[in-house]
């Protein structure tokens, strides 16, 4: 097949089609990832999505589909689960001039690639999405935000609007534009002041964007699958939407799994799934990642008793999140894997704010001293109190799910830490697990 | 010859002259002092901050007085408007007309730092960059508008002036360059911290 | 009852200078990297003064009064 293999020409992990992408203990599954991919002929890769997902019904009022997503209680799919409805509803009714709607594929998660995944397989449902995201706010302006650096994905989704526009399918054009692949560059104020042609760092600002974003206009910014998933609500109804996954987290999420083989796969699971049927967690598994860097690790039990939601996830010190599940084998430096992660996250920080430039810093370099065999006892406390001091003390959230990330790995590799305070460490294998990409190191990286 | 009615003016505008540059380059100084976030001996945080803006409104005064006394005395002409538009006076037309420049100067610094928290954080920025021009231009005002401070313990007091604001200024100059990049600092710090093990602290803030 | 008072800090404009915590230590402690440590909620109607000269005390003005 063409596209699976164009999709790894992208760097991007393959993505089966049909029931072996889905998880096969709901039914209704998969819906994002339905059809075939979207193959490198634009045309027919539009006509199957036309012939697969049907057009978007005619004359839709905008005020019905506000009152469908509402009634659907879609959670935005980028991290934050802020309820879709609202957002939408504020930025159509925010005054300030026409609005701009951003699809954010930015996905600086770099464990992550399910945006990117979406996007190379359904690019029209989440074009789909953004039209209507668009007529829904009155908006006159549409970007697709992607990661910096896929060229092959750009001129993918370029050549889907092409085909749109050539349909004749879109009310509005769409402009695609490349952030710089920053961790937080998908944040919504940075990703604004790239639009508005600064570089692409957290802002602290009087108003949310929703009031006041691009150009001083409203401006909505919704990730990818989000989009995707409004596109299938105005097809099918809040009733439809709510068939899968569970009453206060409803529909279903891409998930992008990384086995204790490393091997990696993007899924499609319903909400409230249990984290034991997408991830094999046996004997060789260590511990789990949920939630990304910013989520929080799981021991195996954990792991095999919690089900992928917020209401089980949260109080376990970890989130849904973008979906991140990553099984981290027996064998590894749990320490070490985690002590590379808040070491890049911290040279991620945009450097604005005196508790993160200074704290994060301080907790990588301690990690890194707790990740060598070697006592070092001082070290926790300083953790603890640096933890507490940089939490909610920036223009963003980067050292608030830092912080997260790092309690769990305490708390989850507690036992480790002791090994290593007597000058032993349990792990057999010396390459890295998870990705750590290189970090921004000069003011050009972040424009 | 004594101080007469009409020659008291004229020395009251030279004398007020001279307190004014001298408060001034306090201002100029106390000013970098602020931002390399030192403070004075015996005196608070915040100390160096409001001297810094006490000194500046008195140094407004004496700048007023400076002005008004040789616009009222008779042996000069110089009138209201050659006071704020520069190169417009009959007496001095160059070097009363930086006068004149360095007072707009001030005006600006002045009136949007009352309105600071009107007028925004970067506009209120923009304009009090402004101070390290007025500075040089009511020096060669002071120097050249009248032989004063070409001799005697006058002459010490501008080279002093002069030498105090160069070293500030160099002092801030030198802090600007040895400051990473925004974009530079989380490494610089964390390569910092791992090559010293010591605590210290990274500056945010503008360079 | 008339709406009381927050304080507001802008921490990317802030640069630690630590006036603040200086006008207004029952609000305003630092942290070990001189960064201020702002206390949430309304401000008490004793100390909204000292509160206001904080404000404008603020070379750098990050911090601000805000109704919410």
């Amino acid at each position: 097949m063409s596209a699976p293999n164009a999709a790894a020409t992208a760097g991007l992990p393959a993505v089966p089609a049909g029931p072996a992408a889905a998880c096969r203990t709901a039914a209704g599954l998969p819906r994002l990832l339905a059809g075939p991919p979207a193959g490198p002929d634009p045309q027919a890769a539009l006509a199957d999505h036309l012939n697969g997902q049907g057009h978007l019904p005619r004359r839709l009022d905008s005020s019905a589909l506000l009152a469908e997503v509402t009634a659907a209680g879609l959670a935005g799919r980028g991290g934050a689960a802020f309820p879709a409805a609202r957002k939408l509803a504020a930025v159509r009714s925010a005054a300030g001039g026409p609005a701009v709607v951003v699809a954010n594929g930015a996905e600086g998660e770099p464990a992550s690639c399910k945006d990117a995944a979406l996007l190379w397989h359904a690019p029209h449902l989440v074009l789909d999405g953004l039209q209507l995201a668009a007529a829904a706010c009155g908006a006159d302006t549409a970007v697709v935000c992607l990661h910096g650096g896929r060229q092959g994905l750009r001129w993918h989704l370029e050549a889907a609007i092409g085909a749109r526009r050539a349909a004749g399918l879109d009310a509005l054009a769409v402009q695609v534009r490349e952030l710089p692949p920053r961790f937080l560059a998908g944040e919504e104020t940075a990703l604004v002041g790239y639009l508005d042609g600064g570089a692409a760092v957290p802002a602290f600002k009087q108003h949310r964007v929703f009031e006041r974003g691009a150009g001083g206009r409203p401006t909505l910014v919704q990730n990818v699958e989000t989009l995707a998933h409004l596109a299938l609500i105005a097809r099918h109804g809040a009733a439809w939407f709510r068939a899968v996954g569970t009453s206060a987290e409803p529909g279903s999420v891409l998930c992008t799994v990384t086995g204790a083989d490393g091997s990696t796969r993007v899924a499609e699971a319903a909400l409230g799934t249990g984290i034991g049927e997408l991830l094999s967690v046996d004997d060789s598994v260590q511990a789990v990642l949920a939630g990304g860097y910013h989520g929080g690790w799981l021991t195996p039990g954990q792991a095999r008793a919690l089900r992928l939601s917020n209401a089980d996830l949260k109080p376990a010190g970890a989130f849904v999140g973008a979906g991140v599940l990553a099984a981290l084998p027996a064998g590894v430096c749990g320490l070490a894997e985690t002590a590379a992660v808040v070491r890049y996250l911290a040279l991620e920080s945009a450097g604005q704010c005196g508790p993160c430039l200074n704290g994060l810093p301080s907790i990588a370099a301690a990690l890194a001293t707790l990740a060598r065999p070697r006592p070092a006892r001082a070290e926790l406390a300083n953790l603890r109190r640096w933890s507490g001091l940089v939490t909610g003390r920036g223009a963003c959230h980067h050292p608030d799910g830092t912080v997260r990330f790092v309690s769990s790995a305490l708390r989850v590799f507690a036992a480790e830490i002791a090994a290593h305070a007597g000058g032993r460490c349990t792990a057999r294998a010396g390459a890295a697990f998870l990705p750590v990409p290189a970090a921004a190191a000069a003011e050009s990286d972040w424009r | 010859m004594g101080i007469t009615s009409s020659t008291a003016l004229w020395y009251a505008s030279r004398a007020t002259g001279v307190v004014a540059l001298v408060l001034l380059t306090a201002v100029l100084v106390l000013g970098i002092m602020v931002t390399r976030k030192r403070s004075l001996p015996g005196l608070p945080r915040f100390g160096t901050t409001g001297l810094h803006r006490n000194l500046s409104l008195l140094a407004v005064a004496f700048v007023a007085l400076h002005v008004l006394t040789a616009i009222a005395d008779p042996f000069v002409t110089i009138g209201i408007a050659a006071a704020v538009i520069p190169f417009t006076s009959p007496y001095e037309t160059l070097w009363v007309g930086l006068g004149a420049v360095s007072l707009d100067l001030m005006g600006a610094l002045v009136v949007t730092s009352l309105l600071r928290a009107r007028i925004g954080r970067r506009t209120w920025r923009a304009v009090h960059w402004l101070g390290y021009a007025a500075w040089p231009v009511a020096l060669a005002h002071s120097v050249w508008s009248s032989k004063d401070l070409q001799h005697g313990w006058l002459l010490y007091l501008g080279i002093s002036c002069a030498a105090a604001v160069v070293l500030a200024a160099a002092w801030r100059l030198a802090a600007a360059l040895v400051q990473p990049r925004r974009a530079e600092l989380p490494a610089a710090t964390l390569a910092r911290l791992e090559r010293t093990h010591r605590p210290g602290y990274a500056r945010t803030g503008a360079r | 009852m008339p709406d009381r008072a927050r304080l507001r800090l802008n921490p990317v404009a802030c640069a630690g200078h630590g006036a603040c915590a200086e006008l207004l230590p029952e609000l305003i402690g630092l942290d070990e990297w001189g960064y201020p440590l702002v206390a949430d909620g309304e401000i008490p109607a004793a100390l909204e003064r000292p509160a206001r000269r904080a404000v404008a005390a603020c070379p750098a003005l990050a911090l601000r009064l805000t109704s919410r």
